[in-house]
């Protein structure tokens, strides 16, 4: 059996993962301080990819990233790169959609840090990278995780958009979703339950091995107090 | 050394004018709520921007519009203990000591210098949901003065606590700051806690500084209403100047002051323990409206006879034997020296 599929969805899963985690903390940080009016406004297109159906997201990643199109063309030109029909274009699919679950967890967790203890940090002569660092992330350790773990499911999973801007190459771009909607299109029910077979199990380790990192946190911290 | 301030600030409908200068010493910051003392004090830490003015803190400008200075509070070196102390949840009493020290190669020797001082050695490994209200504080401080500021700002550090607590961290928060040698700008609302731990005190009023005083001085003589109303004082009235006595029109009567009395003056205030159950000078024929049986004191509400309708009633406060012994309780006849009549002015 071909395991590339498995492979390019883990691959694709992390590298948005890390993009989202890193975008998403930032808009999180910097928007929570904003004024209302305009987080307001930030907010409903921050988030719009959440409700967007993914064959709309993707349709709208092919205006922006098609050869013929604004920032395709100027990819192409620059560095003979073709943003669309790669392995790493799915990567973008799942970036956009995955963001929104990141940076609106992350911002209710920065949004319920008591800011008294930044103010005071300060006063202290701390840095603000240093407060940044060792005293808001800890203390929003919780929410932040809890939106890594839902950005990198939702971009294991993510199907709609991938499918139409990476499309389906064996052996080049396929997925596991790209692939079990493949081989079932072409019959091949026996192909199709394998990988099915293959996601289930996938998805159960995931989650088996965040209860396990949660669970050891939680006694690690026993009396720990908060 | 010293610390100068004089700011501006409008926040929405609210103005904060400030003006006041301390030396080493402790300086209370005494008003009402929502009159600016914490306003004033994040602006002095930098967390919080004036719009126009001057700060200065031992001949460093802190901030001053004129010639855009504004340090960021890092740089300002003032230590600010917060009312629930803002030690960092997720370090240990230790970790929170060592974070803020920044000399990396005295760090450890300083960190169990301020554990032994402040009687933190045991508990240095907690964390600090873990300690008590007394440990919490203790962690606070040994922080700050971790930080060597030039100044310490206490932000109503004692009013979230009980009575019995509240009395103890107040003796180990004046042990701590004895032995600090800059300023401190102690905030409360509690004349006592001011005038147990600070000899000097600047009144905010509606966000307007009052000139610095000592806190005798405020308590004898308080000039404004708002300081009469620190200071403890309960009645007060509209007046007329008449010579060296006020007319009171709200009683209809006339009230001696024994001194000339300003052509400025519309109010005075009577604290409530100069009122005299006595037919002495000022005396005033009264209906008891309502007896408060306080643990140590009887407090008497007060209808003067002669009183126009609306008229608020008078507190009288006396030890209980005083009262018990008094052969009418309806009505009465009070008092008052014409030396303890607060004339207040209009700011």
């Amino acid at each position: 059996m071909d395991w590339y599929p498995l492979c390019n969805s883990i691959r694709i899963a992390a590298i948005s993962t890390a993009a989202v985690f890193s975008l998403g903390l930032a808009a999180a940080y910097y928007i929570a301080r904003l004024p209302r009016l305009v987080k307001g406004a930030l907010d409903v297109v921050l988030t719009l990819p959440l409700v967007l159906p993914p064959t709309v997201v993707g349709w709208l990643l092919l205006c922006l990233l098609g050869p013929r199109r604004p920032l395709g063309a100027w990819a192409q030109s620059v560095f003979g790169l073709r943003l669309v029909m790669t392995w790493w274009s799915a990567v973008f699919a799942s970036v956009v959609v995955a963001f929104p679950l990141m940076y609106r967890t992350a911002r209710g967790a920065f949004e319920s840090f008591d800011e008294t203890l930044a103010e005071a940090g300060q006063t202290l002569g701390l840095s603000n990278t240093y407060l940044f660092w060792r005293v808001r992330m800890p203390c929003c350790r919780q929410g932040i995780l809890a939106g890594t773990v839902l950005a990198f499911a939702r971009a294991l999973g993510e199907y709609g958009a991938t499918s139409m801007i990476a499309g389906y190459t064996p052996g080049h771009t396929a997925t596991i979703s790209t692939t079990v909607y493949q081989l079932w299109r072409t019959g091949d029910d026996a192909g199709a339950m394998k990988w099915v077979l293959v996601n289930i199990a996938l998805s159960a380790v995931f989650l088996l091995a965040l209860n396990l990192l949660e669970s050891r946190r939680r006694t690690g911290k026993k009396g720990g107090g908060t | 050394m010293a610390l100068s301030v004089d700011i501006q600030k409008r926040l929405g409908d609210f103005r904060l004018a400030v003006q006041f200068e301390a030396g080493d010493e402790p300086l209370a910051l005494l008003g009402a709520s929502g009159c600016g003392k914490s306003v004033t004090l994040r602006c002095i830490a930098g967390t919080m921007t004036p719009d126009e003015g001057r700060i200065t803190l031992d001949g460093v400008t802190l901030y001053d519009s004129a010639a855009g200075i504004d340090l960021p509070p890092q740089r300002r070196r003032t230590g600010y203990l917060f009312q629930q102390y803002a030690l960092f949840p997720n370090m240990t009493v230790r970790q929170n000591i060592a974070a803020v020290i920044r000399n990396r190669s005295r760090r450890q020797a300083r960190t169990g210098e301020l554990l032994r001082r402040f009687r933190l050695e045991d508990v240095s490994e907690l964390r600090p949901g873990q300690l008590s209200g007394g440990q919490q504080q203790r962690t606070a401080l040994a922080r700050i003065l971790a930080s060597e500021p030039r100044a310490i700002l206490l932000d109503e550090p004692l009013s979230a606590l009980d009575s019995f607590l509240k009395r103890q961290l107040e003796l180990e928060l004046a042990e701590t700051l004895d032995r600090f040698s800059g300023t401190v700008l102690w905030v409360s609302h509690d004349r006592g806690e001011a005038f147990r731990n600070c000899r000097r005190v600047c009144v905010l009023d509606g966000g307007r500084s009052q000139e610095v005083r000592t806190l005798e001085e405020l308590f004898r003589r308080p000039d404004t209403e708002a300081a009469a109303r620190l200071s403890g004082c309960e009645n007060f009235v509209d007046v007329l100047p008449a010579g060296t006595a006020v007319e009171v029109p709200e009683w209809g009567v006339t009230l001696e002051c024994r001194r000339p009395v300003p052509e400025g003056i519309r109010r005075a205030g009577i604290r409530a323990r100069h009122l005299l159950p006595a037919e002495a000078e000022n005396a005033l024929s009264c209906q008891v409206v309502r007896v408060i049986r306080d643990v140590f004191s009887v407090i008497v509400l007060l209808r003067p006879e002669s009183a126009a309708p609306g008229a608020p009633p008078l507190r009288m406060e006396l030890d209980r034997s005083d009262w018990e012994t008094l052969p009418d309780q309806t009505s009465l006849t009070v008092s008052v020296d014409p030396e303890n009549i607060l004339l207040l002015q209009e700011l």
